[in-house]
């Protein structure tokens, strides 16, 4: 982590008032472990894409990445309202990173109210880069602020504050290219991101590759993009308000060639590859909601690997659409948020009951209802375990960080299919726009899902039986289109064998039972839960999903500082693992950190009997590694 | 789709299923059932490549009695399933069976979203103006004042037109007949089932239990010539035991009721399924009984690309412009670098 890594740079002055003599272009190059960049300012201001080009950058030279974009909810608030504020953080590095970093060493303010908003996670003596030019009278108003806080010296005393006329310097820089002002200022986030360029001793290049691919038909823009960059670069190099610059060197990952995923990317690219891999065809059946539309969004793009989707009129339709496309024998799946779940649920249960196999992706984000849209949290838990009428039990396994999409997507299709069955792959918001670096696969040696459509019947004479079982309590994926194997499904309840409908009250019992059964039948086919740490000891910290890299973190940090904790993350929560009560018993005290009030912690309280401890944040926001730390050493010491 | 000779001939057996039909006596779903098992095997299409997808309500147990693939599913959501399937295997014939209930109520919006797509589905909607499966309460079809379980003093709500519904959401295939009109029901059955996208037919269905006789003007014997116009596609609009009364449009533009005595036939309304404007169906879909005479067969037939054939021709065309996706090519688009090995 990067915290302790900048102390060094911190004796520097944290004023830049005195005037300093005009330097030479040597200024100093420190060398940092890691580094929290933010970059925030009105949601017009271009962060999200500047954040996004440090990223890659960063990534092509060699640092782990770590990633959060944060969107407002307000699709076109106010300009330079509180409410319009969009940030995207990073964390790059020369070590492993597992999380986006907890506190900022570099803020990129655009305006005051990105300033103050974003300003208490700035660490002290951390960078604080403004575009002063934004700090005007309506500007400051519209940020509820009484007075320029940029004239407030105790206010900003405790960071190296940089006030840079972005909005001037960047009009400057374009002047004659016929721009129009708007135009003009548009370019300012390249100005910034050439100034951070700069202060991280960055490789443009990349950048400017893709300014000139992405403005190629618009040559005045692109050559104001990269005169922007520049400036803000030379900038840096040459205004005697930077004294010193750093370095991170490149981080020491396996080697291989990466590129850099978003969870809804790899989600997408998991199961295209599951259904080439299978050699089926995908059936996605989605209706946009937020974080969830992106998998949609890469899936219609993707039609040449067998790929057909459609956006239903609702979430009931997709999910029902995906019933019928399963039942034609396509690898059918679905995408959504909590609403759009929750819609979804009666037609999942269909799913339960016919046995007809489907992925439904669940990207959480905060709930209730509508919630908060472009937050994170993990509290649809319950809803994927529970959130269906009857005994409806269903497998529910949950990605832990965006590469882990992929691997995760596959896992989801390979159960589905295996099992004959809905299966929840469980993501959140965080997951799905954070992006990390992935080492490219090979494709040999993935592992294959076999599809397979009967074409004889099984009942030996006795027509086709579409719940006749295998040793895993399995029955037959027969399609629609195979002569002699005609059959009816329904949501009725079935008779075993032969799915004929039936109020029989022993077949009743006899096929909840079996709907039961079959998610033992799967827990024999995942792996065993491993954990991270010592075998057994003082502590047993438990996490799922997204909150995986900032626990795992907080777990190393712990036992680095001698103490007993080990890590279990899981990733199949339904069923768990079959030594998982095992592993609980190691351990003298076991601590559940979740982003809701503490829904895995109650089921494993129910499964298990084990006294638990709960730790529950409901803000939207990831679990910082300092917090979880604090809480690591509370229940340690209790 | 047509008739591979080398298939076995089928017949109306061949459709039926081993599964007793439970159906109340005298219930308006067996003669519906019995004409579909008659036209099925006059289609051609080979018995596994059919399949009945279903809501719930009465109506919607019709896939157990039939021995084609089949789903009986939730409430109003067949023609979302269905689409789904349809999409998925292009090559499937796919029916809907539906209730009023089912169709409009709960699964109105998928309805007229699968309409509007013009998905390659027949959806045949049996309308009894009635809940039959939840026992009797009024249906969004139902007239105003119908007193019900739930509308003890009668009901309130204006009832729904289901083929103006139809041509409003730009249906391509629209018609109407009744469950014991045999030859009739059987020819419409057999236009639907002919149509190159979404057909849909609504079924007048006698529930003898809960709402007996609601069409008793369009079935009995000698009711339905007088109450019911049967239109013919080039025909002009003539009706009556002796058909000696015909339709007409006035000069604002409505129909008018004329006596063939008073009136030559060319100057009678002309019945033309095929105009792209659907003004001409919606017209005939406003003349109900008892204020004027009821139409009856097909309101609408016209030719439009199916959705799912769309879908399946930009698939097709991504094929074979970007050749078949390669997964190593896909892993290693947008930008990529090489860690290389410490030396
Ligand atoms: C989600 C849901 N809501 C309500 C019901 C109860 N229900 C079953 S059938 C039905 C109405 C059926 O009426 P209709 O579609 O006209 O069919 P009919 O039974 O008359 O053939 C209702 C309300 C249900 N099964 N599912």
């Amino acid at each position: 982590m990067s915290s302790e890594s900048r102390e060094s740079s911190e004796q520097e002055t944290a004023e830049n008032e005195t005037p300093v003599e005009s330097q030479t272009a040597t200024k100093e190059l420190q060398t940092v472990e890691s580094v929290v960049i933010r970059f925030c300012g009105d949601s017009g201001d271009g962060m999200q894409l500047a954040g996004t080009q440090f990223t890659n950058v960063s990534a092509v030279f060699g640092n782990d990445v770590s990633t959060l974009p944060d969107f407002p909810a307000e699709i076109r608030a106010p300009a330079g309202s509180l409410f319009g504020v969009s940030g995207f953080q990073l964390c790059f590095s020369s070590g492993d990173i597992y999380t986006p970093g907890d506190e900022v060493d570099t803020l990129v303010a655009m305006n005051p109210a990105a300033l103050k908003t974003n300003l208490a996670d700035l660490k002290r003596g951390g960078t604080l880069i403004v575009n002063e030019d934004a700090f005007d009278k309506s500007n400051l108003g519209k940020a509820h602020y009484d007075s320029n806080p940029l004239d407030d010296e105790s206010e900003l005393a405790s960071y190296r504050v940089h006030k840079v006329p972005m909005t001037r310097l960047t009009r400057d820089a374009v002047d004659g290219l016929g721009l129009s002002v708007r135009e003009a200022d548009r370019c300012k986030n390249f100005f910034a991101l050439g100034l951070v360029y700069w202060l991280y001793e960055r490789d443009s290049k990349p950048t400017e590759e893709w300014v000139k691919s992405k403005f190629g038909k618009y040559p005045s823009v692109l050559e104001a993009n990269l005169r922007a960059l520049k400036a803000g670069f030379n900038f840096g190099f040459s205004t005697e308000q930077f004294t010193v610059h750093y370095e991170v060197p490149a981080a020491q990952l396996e080697p291989g060639r990466y590129r850099k995923v978003t969870g809804n990317e790899a989600v997408a690219m998991g199961l295209v590859t599951a259904a080439k891999l299978a050699e089926t065809e995908l059936f996605y059946g989605g209706y946009p909601i937020t974080p969830a539309s992106d998998i949609l969004h890469e899936l219609s793009k993707l039609k040449r690997f067998g790929v057909r989707t459609f956006q239903a009129e609702d979430e009931i339709a997709a999910i029902t659409s995906v019933v019928g496309a399963a039942f034609g024998g396509a690898l059918a799946v679905t995408a959504s948020s909590g609403p759009g779940i929750a819609l979804k649920g009666e037609g999942i249960g269909l799913g339960v009951i016919m046995e007809l196999p489907m992925v439904i992706v669940d990207v959480q984000r905060g709930g209730p209802s509508t919630g908060l849209p472009t937050k994170t949290e993990q509290s649809d838990l319950f809803l994927t375990y529970f959130g269906r009428n009857g005994d409806c039990p269903m497998p529910v396994i949950a990605a832990r960080s965006p590469a882990d999409c992929f691997a995760m997507a596959q896992e989801a299709v390979r159960i589905a299919v295996e099992f004959m069955t809905p299966v929840f792959l469980l993501t959140d918001g965080y997951i799905a726009n954070g992006a990390e670096p992935w080492k490219i696969p090979e494709v040999d040696g993935m592992y294959r899902v076999k599809v397979r459509h009967p074409t004889e019947s099984n009942g030996n004479g006795h027509g086709f039986q579409p719940y006749m079982r295998d040793e895993n309590l399995v029955r037959p994926w027969a399609i629609p289109g195979t002569p002699g194997l005609e059959h009816r499904l329904g949501g009725l309840e079935k008779s075993d064998g032969s799915g004929n409908v039936s109020y029989d009250p022993d077949n009743h019992q006899q096929m909840t039972k079996i709907r039961s059964q079959k998610l033992d039948k799967i827990a024999e086919s995942i792996p065993d839960q491993e954990v991270d740490g010592s075998e057994s000891g003082d502590l047993l910290v438990i996490s799922w999903g997204g909150t995986y890299g900032a626990v795992k973190s907080a777990c190393a940090a712990s036992r680095r500082q001698g103490k007993s904790v080990a890590h279990c993350h899981l990733q199949y929560i339904h069923p768990f693992p079959r030594n998982l009560g095992e592993v609980l018993s190691r351990y003298k005290k076991v601590l559940i950190p979740e982003l809701n009030s503490g829904q895995l912690w109650i089921i494993i309280r129910a499964h298990f009997l084990v006294d638990a401890v709960s730790m529950s944040k409901v803000k939207g926001k990831p679990f910082l590694i300092g917090e979880l730390c604090d809480k690591i050493d509370e229940v340690l010491e209790s | 789709m047509s008739a591979d000779t080398s298939l076995p001939v089928l017949t109306q057996k061949d459709f039926a299923s081993d599964q007793e039909i439970r159906w109340c006596p005298r219930c308006g779903d067996y003669s519906i059932l019995a004409q579909m098992k008659k036209v099925l095997p006059t289609l051609g299409i080979p018995r596994e490549n059919i399949v009945f997808v279903s809501g719930i309500g009465c109506s919607s147990r019709f896939p157990y009695y039939m021995s084609t693939y089949g789903m009986h599913s939730i409430h109003g959501r067949a023609p979302a399933i269905a689409t789904g399937l349809k999409v998925a295997r292009p090559e499937l014939t796919v029916f809907v069976i539906t209730g009023d209930g089912d169709a409009l109520s709960i699964g109105g919006n998928h309805l007229m979203h699968a309409l509007r797509r013009n998905v390659d589905l027949k959806i045949i909607m049996f309308n009894n103006q009635i809940y039959g499966l939840t026992k009797g309460q009024y249906s969004p079809t139902s007239p105003l004042g119908k007193k019900t379980k739930s509308t003890p003093f009668g009901s309130v709500d204006r009832p729904l037109n289901p083929l103006s519904i139809a041509i409003g959401a730009g249906a391509t295939f629209v018609a109407r007949s009744a469950d014991v009109d045999i030859k009739h029901l059987t020819s419409v059955l057999e236009r639907a089932a002919a149509h190159k996208g979404s057909a849909f037919v609504e079924v007048y269905q006698d529930c003898n239990v809960f709402n007996s006789g609601a069409f008793e003007f369009a079935t009995k014997k000698d009711q339905k010539e007088e109450n019911c116009i049967y239109l013919e596609h080039g025909k002009p609009l003539i009706y009556g035991k002796a058909r000696d009364k015909g339709v007409r449009i006035d000069g604002a533009g409505n129909p008018d009721i004329v006596n063939l005595s008073d009136v030559k036939e060319d100057d009678l309304l002309f019945h033309d399924e095929t105009t792209d404007d659907p003004t001409h169906a919606f017209r005939l879909a406003q003349m109900r009984w008892p204020d004027s005479p009821e139409p009856m067969g097909v309101f609408r037939a016209i030719e439009r690309p199916t959705y799912d054939g769309e879908v399946d021709r930009q698939f097709k065309d991504c094929i074979a412009s970007q050749g078949s996706g390669d997964l190593d090519k896909l892993f290693n688009s947008g930008d990529t670098w090489e860690v290389k090995a410490k030396s």
